[in-house]
């Protein structure tokens, strides 16, 4: 009898540890041997901190997005890198100042990234075509008014395809069509820096996000781009500075006039939203352009 | 051994690229790719501007230098009529790249009387080609390295001897004394030839300075440990040609050829058809295990002009290079000089493997599992290369270094292979530890050359930093060319760095700041000589 509890003990679930699957890799697995016809079903993953702020979860395929606001560079890069850690390919077309060390910091992988040389405007539109065809996330500025008819070209390829296309800042005027969705930051204090003294450690962020596709009502919520530890994390609103000593540079919302375009706007779009409230219901991406 | 061995002729002009653009050879003028330095007028080399130095660096030296961009088509273009010039001379003139070509002396030397006359016949034609002041230096020796390195010699030769001297424009070595003048050459001559910087580094470590000592190392012992291409050098150091004769393979009737309808007359169109005539040379070279190492490219015109010019290279030719190779030719002939244009469009283009090697490439995992990147990257690579140019496309490198820009390195696409991991993109490349590094976070905007600001105290007095490292006054406004001056809300600083003291040419005396402005935006600025730059920004 002793010995068979002791062999039955061995069947018990309660002892034997089975290690416990990793669902977001598993989840990404998954993603990736998916085909491609149900690009429209799909997103790419974002940061865990800006995946609850997007209606769909992450960066939904063949849409466009656009970053804006005080730290419009630090969101994109954080919105690309999930994506390269997961094994696809980011583009960045143009952009000659873009920061790569503080890329690699914001968790995109450097080696599944490609740098383009700024075209000249008429080659901009074939190049960043012919890289929506291969990586997920083509991250742009465009040099030059976009005609309808080629954002048109770019957003069906990017649909085709299952891409993103993401501006990085500057003004979201360019396109003749808003983006799909619009992540900007709203308000930034960086902690750490005194007067004289100290150094940049972790920058508080009020972000909000808005746009089509049931992101019409417009998110918000305070991040830490990077976080004292260098992550993405959230913060708890900035109701009272709980360190006033130490956040000394803590300011007020940044609106349009400090050249950002519309696509930093924090408020509600006001010509948008012909739909009432789709917020619960995910949009088919059928219906969309 | 000596049988093995080609007496070869070169002529070389040197920093061709500045010749091509047309630049007086008394006016400072510089060609830069990728933000270094390719090539230098005598101006500018005199003003101490040398190959390799930043652009940044020799407007400092050289602050009326002219710049301009590399263009390796304007380099071939003016260098078809010097080629053509020479075809009188023998029809095996070989291109090895835009301002040096080859060819075998065992013919013409007999027909002109001995090496010396044919150096010299050779440098006034191909001097009256390029036209009057641009530097053309012909070497003669056992082996095209060799005779590089001589016309190189003779440059060297002439520059000393001063515009009065009378040192001639050549230098021939006697034949089977190839070995002995190499021998006293550096180990980094063989990057003028071979691509292989990380070997000549590893060379240079283990104290093999010359290539005399290079050529000492038993060929085995070099085979066992450095491989294929260090053998390749190392037959280079010894005056031996690249490859023992027996490895070159008369190529195979691989010749591609294409019609071009309707004819094309301009470079661009012609291009189109070069490119995909080099990919389907390079491909079914591939399927046969063979690269290319000499090119014949042919043209024929509609009105039945017959235009042929060889190409060789050390190492293979990659299906990349091989176009490149071609256009430049197209662009030789059909914007080139009125002498060398043909009189229609090109209504043919042909071409011939002249000789191949086994080639070495890399053969892919069995079941696709090594390669990280999918087709569609490469093909999207190719393409944008294509439209742009090869250098267009880069990837980025983490670096040692202090300030956000020294940190990272954009590295062209065509210089690493992207189906193979690469480390040096990884974070936690660089242990080594850099003392004065900007902490982490880093500014995510970093333009490529600082923007000159300037920082006031509350009196209104620039801010300057101290020999001791301390300011003057408490920065309190940051005015930004083109923009209202902000205040400053927050700084630290300043953060002295003091780097390559050891080297008076390269030695950078600065101090960088954080600032925060009371908009919330942060910057690192950087003080240097008594004027302020924004080096960044934490956006």
């Amino acid at each position: 009898m002793i010995r068979l509890a002791g062999i039955e003990h061995l069947f018990d679930t309660g002892q034997v540890s089975v290690p416990a699957p990793d669902l977001a890799a598993l989840r990404l697995l998954g993603d990736r041997v998916r085909p491609l016809a149900g690009a429209g079903e799909r997103t790419l993953p974002v940061p865990e901190a800006l995946a609850g702020l997007i209606p769909q979860g992450g960066l939904q395929r063949g849409s466009t997005v656009a970053t804006g606001g005080v730290a419009a560079t630090s969101l994109a890069l954080a919105l690309a890198g999930p994506v390269t850690v997961a094994g696809s390919w980011v583009a960045v077309v143009g952009l000659p100042a873009l920061g790569l060390l503080a890329a690699s910091e914001l968790g995109v992988d450097l080696e599944r990234v490609l740098l383009v040389a700024d075209p000249e405007p008429p080659g901009w539109a074939p190049t960043v075509a012919a890289l929506l065809d291969a990586v997920e996330i083509v991250l742009v500025r465009p040099p030059a008014r976009v005609a309808p008819s080629v954002q048109r070209r770019l957003t069906s390829r990017a649909r085709d395809r299952g891409s993103v296309l993401l501006q990085v800042g500057g003004s979201t005027e360019a396109w003749a069509q808003a983006p799909d969705l619009v992540v900007s930051a709203t308000a930034g204090s960086w902690v750490g820096l005194g007067p004289g003294h100290g150094r940049l450690q972790a920058r508080r962020l009020e972000v909000a996000v808005t746009g089509r596709r049931g992101a019409d009502r417009p998110r918000q919520a305070t991040l830490w781009l990077p976080g004292p530890d260098g992550r993405i994390t959230r913060a708890e609103p900035l109701a009272a500075p709980s360190r006033p000593e130490a956040s000394v540079a803590s300011v007020g919302p940044v609106g349009p006039a400090a050249g950002v375009g519309s696509g930093a706007r924090s408020a509600p779009r006001p010509a948008a939203a012909p739909l009432p409230a789709p917020a619960l219901l995910p949009a088919p991406l059928a219906d969309a352009g | 051994m000596s049988g093995e061995v080609t007496r070869t002729l070169v002529v070389h002009s040197p920093d061709w690229p500045v010749t091509a653009a047309g630049v007086p050879a008394h006016e400072p003028a510089i060609v830069v790719r990728a933000n270094r330095v390719l090539a230098a007028s005598p101006a500018a080399r005199r003003a101490g501007i040398t190959t390799g130095l930043r652009r940044r660096e020799s407007q400092r030296r050289c602050p009326q230098v002219a710049v301009l961009e590399h263009d390796p088509g304007r380099d071939a273009r003016a260098f078809e009529p010097v080629a053509s010039a020479l075809d009188a001379v023998t029809p095996r003139v070989e291109v090895t790249r835009p301002g040096t070509l080859a060819f075998a002396t065992r013919g013409p030397a007999r027909y002109f009387g001995g090496d010396d006359a044919l150096a010299e016949r050779t440098g006034w034609m191909a001097a009256g080609a390029a036209g009057a002041h641009v530097a053309v230096r012909v070497g003669v020796a056992d082996g095209a390295f060799a005779a590089l390195l001589a016309a190189q010699r003779a440059h060297r030769g002439v520059e000393v001897a001063g515009p009065g001297g009378s040192a001639p424009a050549h230098l021939v070595v006697p034949a089977g004394g190839s070995p002995a003048f190499l021998a006293a050459h550096p180990v980094d001559a063989l990057g003028e030839v071979v691509d292989q910087p990380d070997l000549l580094d590893v060379w240079r470590r283990l104290g093999l300075r010359t290539l005399g000592l290079v050529a000492d190392l038993p060929a085995a012992d070099v085979l066992a440990r450095f491989g294929a291409d260090g053998v390749t050098a190392h037959r280079l150091a010894s005056g031996l040609d690249p490859r023992p004769l027996d490895a070159r393979r008369p190529a195979p009737d691989l010749a591609v050829t294409r019609e071009v309808d309707p004819p094309a007359e301009q470079v661009d169109r012609a291009a189109f058809v070069a490119k995909a005539l080099a990919d389907e040379l390079h491909a079914r070279l591939g399927a046969d295990g063979l690269a290319c190492t000499h090119v014949l490219v042919e043209a024929e015109t509609e009105h039945g002009e017959h235009l042929a010019r060889r190409w060789r290279h050390e190492g293979a030719l990659t299906a990349g290079a091989l176009a490149d190779r071609v256009r430049w030719q197209l662009d030789g002939w059909l914007a080139g000089s009125a002498t060398v244009r043909p009189t229609a469009g090109i209504s043919r283009l042909t071409l011939v493997p002249v000789e191949v090697v086994a080639a070495r490439g890399r053969q892919l995992g069995f079941w696709g599992g090594e390669t990280l990147v999918d087709e569609r990257i490469l093909r999207a690579v190719a393409r944008v290369q294509g439209t742009l140019g090869m250098e267009a496309v880069t990837v980025a490198e983490l670096r040692g270094g202090r300030g956000p820009a020294d940190r990272v390195a954009r590295v062209p696409v065509a210089a690493v292979d992207l189906t193979a991991p690469r480390p040096a993109a990884r974070p936690g490349t660089i242990t080594e530890p850099w003392p004065g590094r900007v902490p982490a976070p880093a500014p995510a905007t970093v333009p490529p050359e600082p923007e000159p600001v300037e920082v006031l105290d509350a009196a209104g007095r620039s801010v300057g930093v101290t020999g001791r490292a301390t300011v003057t006054g408490a920065p309190a406004r940051l005015s930004r060319p083109g923009r209202a001056p902000v205040a400053v809300a927050a700084w630290a600083g300043p953060w002295p760095v003091d780097e390559r003291w050891w080297e008076p040419a390269r030695h950078r005396r600065r101090a960088r700041f954080q600032v925060v402005d009371d908009a919330g935006a942060a910057h690192l600025l950087a003080v240097e000589g008594g004027r302020w730059w924004l080096e960044a920004t934490y956006d």
